[in-house]
């Protein structure tokens, strides 16, 4: 017996690569640019639009058959803001340093596109598993790019993943840096996420002809 | 030779590599195709030819840069020579062999790198090699400092190659300049090569020292200079015009820019609208710093004072702002269609180069910031001006008196006519 039926597992296959909210949608932008200069901000981002977008569908589907339409808007966001306030708690509580590396970017969740655009596109009108699927589907698409950003941002960046020196060390001149290689200032600041993430897209087309929009 | 290519571009025609052979083939020699359908007017100014006139205004700009790289580094050893003379202390086989084998190299990753990517991408796509890297691969080498590591310029040039142009779909579609992308990203990337006193000459940055003594050899361009308040430096105005200073490989002669300049304009391939409104542009806002300064609405204390006070027309002489005026804002490319949009363009470069060189904290210098910037604002400004101009004749059509047509002369046309 397999353990999801086939339309549930596409529930959560499509967004990691079709469907990607990111490279497909062109959603959450503005935190995959922020935060991604790190690949352990990218991973803890992504852990939290994971648990806020896949518990939060659940409980707009289980609201939706009692939500007056004309104010769901409101209701929808004060169910992200409880979520994202637990999940600030949480990380100031037990990643202190992590959390200011983050920043404001935790509590902007709530803008990200892609939690509302979930509930309002899905969770609205599915019942509590599917909308679990969904959730957890988009929000694993949307950390996939972070992370495969992040890693290159940071490997190029700062020589480093997860802040340890894969590179070697850059000031005492060992490993790589012994050949006379530098880190590559640019790919620290934002606009260098913005050109990673065009990479992606523009690699993620090339593959697949079915994606491109007709001009 | 010229028969065989043209068998071997026959026998190769419709496989993959094809591209890659047409181009050496048509650079080398007229290609023997014909027109293949109606009739159309033709001219000697194709691209190639464009793009070679351009190169051969660059050529002097590189020859310059050769000596003076050389120049620069045993003047700042042996220290600058009291009398100067051009043939005995410039024109060396010293100062040219210490050019040749720091500048040639830059030349040739330039070229190798940009050109393999062009053909890279002309044979996945599959249509024939453009000529638009010959110029950004020789206008690269003209800005970046002598000392750039190859490699990074290899990375720089394939970034700048691909995210610059080929992305936006090759030669005449980019929005950038690829040049300058390309020393925008080595600016960004690795700004302790590309700025500061040590990257101007050569052997500074590996700490030769002077002839003699213990003090390292350095070499601040007279921005970095004035960017620290210090107006003593010791350079005099010809220096600047004959670009005997430090600074990138070939931007330093103001006199062989502005014959390269001239000999454009008069080519006809670059726009004298653009180059003459920068350069009204920069000395407008040169004359705005200098009024602020003669105003005293700045203290002599402040970090802008040094650059704000020095003279509105010697900005012109140093920096890349007169090889960026001349030979990156004409860009016809990037830069805008509309003869208006050419003036308005051309006066925020020049205005906006200065204003960033003067306000820019980490790095006294913004041509190449404030061209990419307007690069991305032409398609905006020829927009504009395509709207004025429609809606001025809207206008003049309502106020015009249409006189009825004399019926005699219709006749008469109809009959020639038919």
């Amino acid at each position: 017996m397999a353990l999801l039926s086939k339309k549930d597992a596409n529930l959560i296959l499509d967004p990691l690569a079709d469907n990607n909210p990111i490279t497909i949608q062109v959603l959450g932008i503005c935190s995959a640019l922020a935060i991604t200069a790190e690949l352990k901000a990218s991973l803890v981002m992504a852990i939290s639009v994971i648990f806020v977008l896949g518990v939060g569908n659940v409980v707009i589907s289980l609201m939706r058959n009692v939500i007056p339409s004309k104010i769901r808007i409101i209701v929808q966001l004060i169910v992200v803001a409880t979520l994202v306030i637990i999940v600030d708690q949480v990380l100031k509580a037990f990643a202190y340093e992590l959390s200011k590396t983050l920043s404001v970017f935790v509590g902007l969740i709530i803008t990200n596109c892609i939690i509302m655009g979930r509930f309002e596109a899905f969770a609205l009108g599915n019942g509590p598993w599917k909308s679990f699927l969904d959730g957890i589907g988009n929000a694993l698409g949307y950390g996939v790019i972070l992370i495969i950003v992040g890693f290159f941002r940071e490997l190029l960046g700062s020589g480093t993943l997860f802040g340890i020196p894969v590179l070697g060390d850059p000031i005492g001149k060992t490993g790589l840096y012994a050949t006379g290689y530098e880190n590559n200032g640019f790919m620290i600041i934002p606009p260098a996420a913005l050109i990673v993430v065009g990479i992606i897209i523009w690699v993620q087309r090339s593959r697949n002809k079915a994606l491109i929009e007709e001009a | 030779m010229k028969e065989k290519l043209h068998q071997i571009k026959e026998k190769y025609k419709g496989k993959k590599m094809a591209p890659a052979f047409n181009a050496i083939h048509t650079f080398l020699y007229m290609p023997n195709e014909t027109t293949h359908s109606g009739s159309h007017v033709r001219a000697a100014d194709d691209l190639k030819r464009t793009m070679n006139t351009v190169i051969m205004a660059l050529v002097p700009c590189l020859l310059f840069g050769i000596f003076n790289a050389g120049y620069q580094h045993y003047s700042a050893i042996n220290g600058f020579p009291s009398e100067f003379s051009l043939m005995e202390h410039f024109i060396t086989w010293d100062n040219f062999w210490l050019g040749a084998i720091t500048v040639l190299p830059i030349v040739v990753v330039s070229y190798g790198v940009g050109l393999a990517i062009e053909f890279l991408f002309a044979v996945i796509k599959g249509h024939e090699v453009e000529e638009g890297y010959l110029v950004t691969g020789m206008l690269v080498p003209l800005i970046v400092p002598v000392d750039t590591p190859l490699w990074m310029l290899a990375v720089a040039v394939a970034f700048g190659v691909v995210i610059g142009k080929e992305v936006f779909g090759g030669t005449g579609m980019n929005i950038l300049n690829p040049a300058l992308t390309i020393r925008a990203f080595l600016f960004f990337a690795y700004p302790t090569w590309m700025s500061g006193d040590k990257v101007w000459v050569h052997g500074a940055k590996e700490g030769l020292t002077q002839a003699g003594t213990a003090d390292a050899i350095s070499g601040e361009t007279v921005l970095g200079y004035l960017a620290q308040g210090n107006n003593d430096f010791s350079y005099s105005l010809s220096d600047m015009f004959y670009g005997f200073i430090p600074g990138s490989v070939g931007e330093t002669s103001t006199l062989l820019i502005l014959l390269g300049g001239l000999f454009l304009v008069f080519s006809k391939i670059a726009s004298w609208r653009i180059m003459l409104s920068a350069v009204i542009g920069s000395l407008a806002m040169g004359l705005i710093f200098n009024g602020i300064v003669a105003a005293e609405w700045i203290p002599e204390y402040s970090k802008f004072y040094g650059l704000m006070s020095f003279e509105y027309w010697q900005h012109l002489l140093v920096g890349g702002l007169a090889f960026g005026i001349v030979f990156m804002a004409t860009d016809p490319v990037t830069g805008s269609q509309t003869n208006r949009g050419k003036w308005i363009y051309g006066f925020l470069i020049g205005f906006m180069s200065v204003m960033i060189r003067v306000f820019n904290p980490g790095y006294p210098e913004g041509v190449f910031l404030a061209i990419l910037l307007m690069n991305v604002f032409a398609p905006t400004i020829d927009h504009y001006v395509v709207r004025g101009n429609i809606k001025r004749r809207m206008k003049r059509l309502k106020t015009a008196t249409i006189y009825p047509k004399v019926s005699g002369e219709v006749e008469e046309l109809k009959t020639e006519t038919v």
